[in-house]
């Protein structure tokens, strides 16, 4: 029983890539949907938490009460929170993106604030002391060092992005989830393959790029010995990813 | 050339019992290299940052030359004083050719010269440009990141350098040698400089004055000798260990204690140099099993150093500390 149901997958599996294959139009104009889908929600994601984190950096008191309403916005289930949100924006791609920008904000402004809060306290009063301005101090030293834990947040969040935008083909925002739902719809097994696979192959992509990207911009790459406590923090950070994941 | 001077300075911090720095005048005099001495707490810390205005003081004046630390804007105070700290002030991020060149380019110096000044500085404390310019702070050793980091002071050239107890997470060897260069990089330029340390050799070795402080406040100022002879009271007789006659030999130059003629008494084959301390001569003395050293500038003999100069001038240093503190 369980042979013949392995093999019935194993064959779904392959009729999966053989749709993505045969399709390339179709395929490649979902995956461009979706790239917008992601990159718009990512984009107006960041422009929210990165003034945010700032903001909660130096108001230290906001972070308790604000971090604790973006932890509950993040529990609320997809679904429900597009739905929730379509009587407001209608039906198709704005509910969608408000949603994805919504759950990012949870990663993005936790990874920033924990990024600024790690770059050692004496570095920020040397370039002070130096007499940098208090703009310079962030743009030239506090942002730049926090830069690979804020990439860490923006990888994680992107992923999440993708992951959420599929469900989003069901309320017409387009992108790779219509290969999904229409399988669904009109019970073809080689199209909900084919969408499960394309979205799973985009989202390993993208993590891919942004952690080469990060790497580089890590200034531990350029010291013989990386900072423990620094690579303790991404850990936890990363621990995130699984809640929904 | 401008002095940096306190007058009447107190910082009282939130939430503290009493006043981290309370009532304390001091004159840094132009040119001069003044450490402020003393045990943790005692506020020495508290009085340096006071001068670059990371901390603000509660009550008091502090002036650069003429100029009232406030009548000047904050960054244009900071930028015309060298800002020396632990090896973490170094920025990770940065090269060391990026970690020197901030300042003169928050003084928007042109590329040409920074890149000049860079490379000048490199060669001052002893880093081939060539092979360091690009290297970044981690892929250096904590005594080349802390020349490294004096070099980032003097950069625009200031007047000032604040230090506060930059040399402390260093290996004592290398610390000897950086406190070495630190003393040549001073012959040469002649900056006024206010630095903070809790150890009192290196005190001892760097200061031209020495300004001993507890629990906020100034206990004593003076020239390293006249401090440990004629300790202000038991606190900076205990701190400075001021029985220590060999200690005090460390601070007296060897051209100051030799007689001036050679003396053909004495098998004097082992030499000094005239620059050096008594208390290295005295090593050097008991090394070599000679009796006397003939003191020389560069190659040429200019006196003679007998072991029985060295005792007097041990008795003579002793009978001062004793004088004064009965």
């Amino acid at each position: 029983m369980l042979f013949v149901r392995s093999v019935v997958l194993a064959s779904s599996f392959t009729d999966g890539i053989g749709y993505l294959l045969g399709n390339p139009d179709i395929v490649g104009g979902l995956l461009a949907q979706h790239l917008q889908l992601m990159g718009i929600a990512l984009g107006a994601a960041l422009v929210i938490a990165l003034p945010l984190a700032v903001l909660l950096d130096h108001v230290h008191w906001l972070a308790v009460p604000v971090m604790g309403t973006l932890g509950i916005a993040y529990t609320i289930p997809s679904l429900a929170l597009i739905i929730l949100l379509i009587p407001l924006f209608g039906l198709g791609a704005t509910p969608v993106i408000i949603a994805l920008v919504i759950y990012a904000q949870i990663i993005l402004v936790r990874n920033t604030l924990v990024g600024f809060q790690s770059v050692n306290p004496a570095t920020l009063e040397a370039a002070r002391g130096m007499g940098m301005n208090e703009w310079r101090v962030w743009s030239r030293v506090q942002l730049p060092l926090s830069l690979p834990i804020i990439l860490a947040g923006v990888r994680i969040a992107a992923v999440t992005t993708i992951g959420i935008a599929a469900v989003g083909a069901k309320f017409g925002a387009g992108g790779l989830g219509t290969l999904l739902f229409d399988g669904i719809a009109t019970k073809r097994d080689d199209k909900i393959w084919a969408g499960a696979i394309a979205v799973a192959l985009f989202a390993f992509a993208v993590n891919g790029l942004l952690l080469l990207l990060q790497r580089a911009t890590d200034p531990a790459t350029k010291t013989r010995t990386r900072r423990p406590d620094r690579v303790r923090q991404t850990a936890v950070i990363e621990g995130t990813q699984t809640v929904r994941g | 050339m401008r002095s940096i001077r306190f007058d009447h300075v107190s910082k009282q911090f939130a939430g503290n019992a009493r006043p981290s720095v309370d009532d304390c005048s001091l004159d840094v005099e132009a040119g001069t290299f003044v450490v402020l001495l003393g045990p943790s707490g005692c506020g020495k810390t508290t009085m340096l940052k006071m001068v670059n205005r990371l901390y603000e003081p509660t009550s008091g004046k502090i002036f650069i030359g003429d100029t009232e630390i406030h009548d000047l804007p904050i960054t244009a105070l900071r930028q015309q004083i060298g800002y020396v700290i632990q090896q973490t002030g170094l920025f990770p991020h940065m090269t060391v050719a990026q970690n020197i060149a901030v300042v003169p380019e928050l003084l928007k110096w042109p590329k040409k010269r920074i890149a000049e000044r860079v490379d000048e500085l490199l060669t001052l404390i002893g880093l081939p440009p060539a092979e360091y310019r690009g290297r970044y702070p981690g892929q250096m050793s904590g005594g080349q990141q802390q020349r490294v980091g004096l070099a980032r002071a003097l950069a625009a050239d200031p007047e000032f350098i604040l230090m506060d107890e930059p040399f402390s997470a260093i290996d004592a060897i290398t610390r000897t040698t950086l406190q070495d260069e630190m003393l040549r990089i001073q012959q040469q330029v002649k900056k006024t400089i206010l630095f903070v340390t809790h150890d009192v050799e290196e005190a001892l070795r760097l200061g031209d004055n020495l300004v001993v402080m507890r629990d906020g406040k100034i206990v004593q100022h003076g020239t390293p000798l006249s401090v440990l002879s004629q300790p202000a009271d038991t606190f900076v007789h205990d701190l400075l260990g001021t029985d220590d006659a060999v200690r005090r030999l460390g601070l007296i130059r060897v051209e100051e204690a030799m007689e001036p003629l050679a003396s053909a008494m004495f098998d004097t084959s082992a030499t000094i140099d005239r620059a050096s301390d008594v208390r290295h001569a005295l090593s050097v003395l008991l090394q070599t099993g000679a009796t006397a050293l003939t003191v020389q500038d560069g190659d040429t003999p200019v006196g003679t150093l007998t072991m029985e100069r060295v005792r007097r001038e041990a008795r003579v240093a002793r009978g001062h500390g004793n004088a004064v503190r009965s």
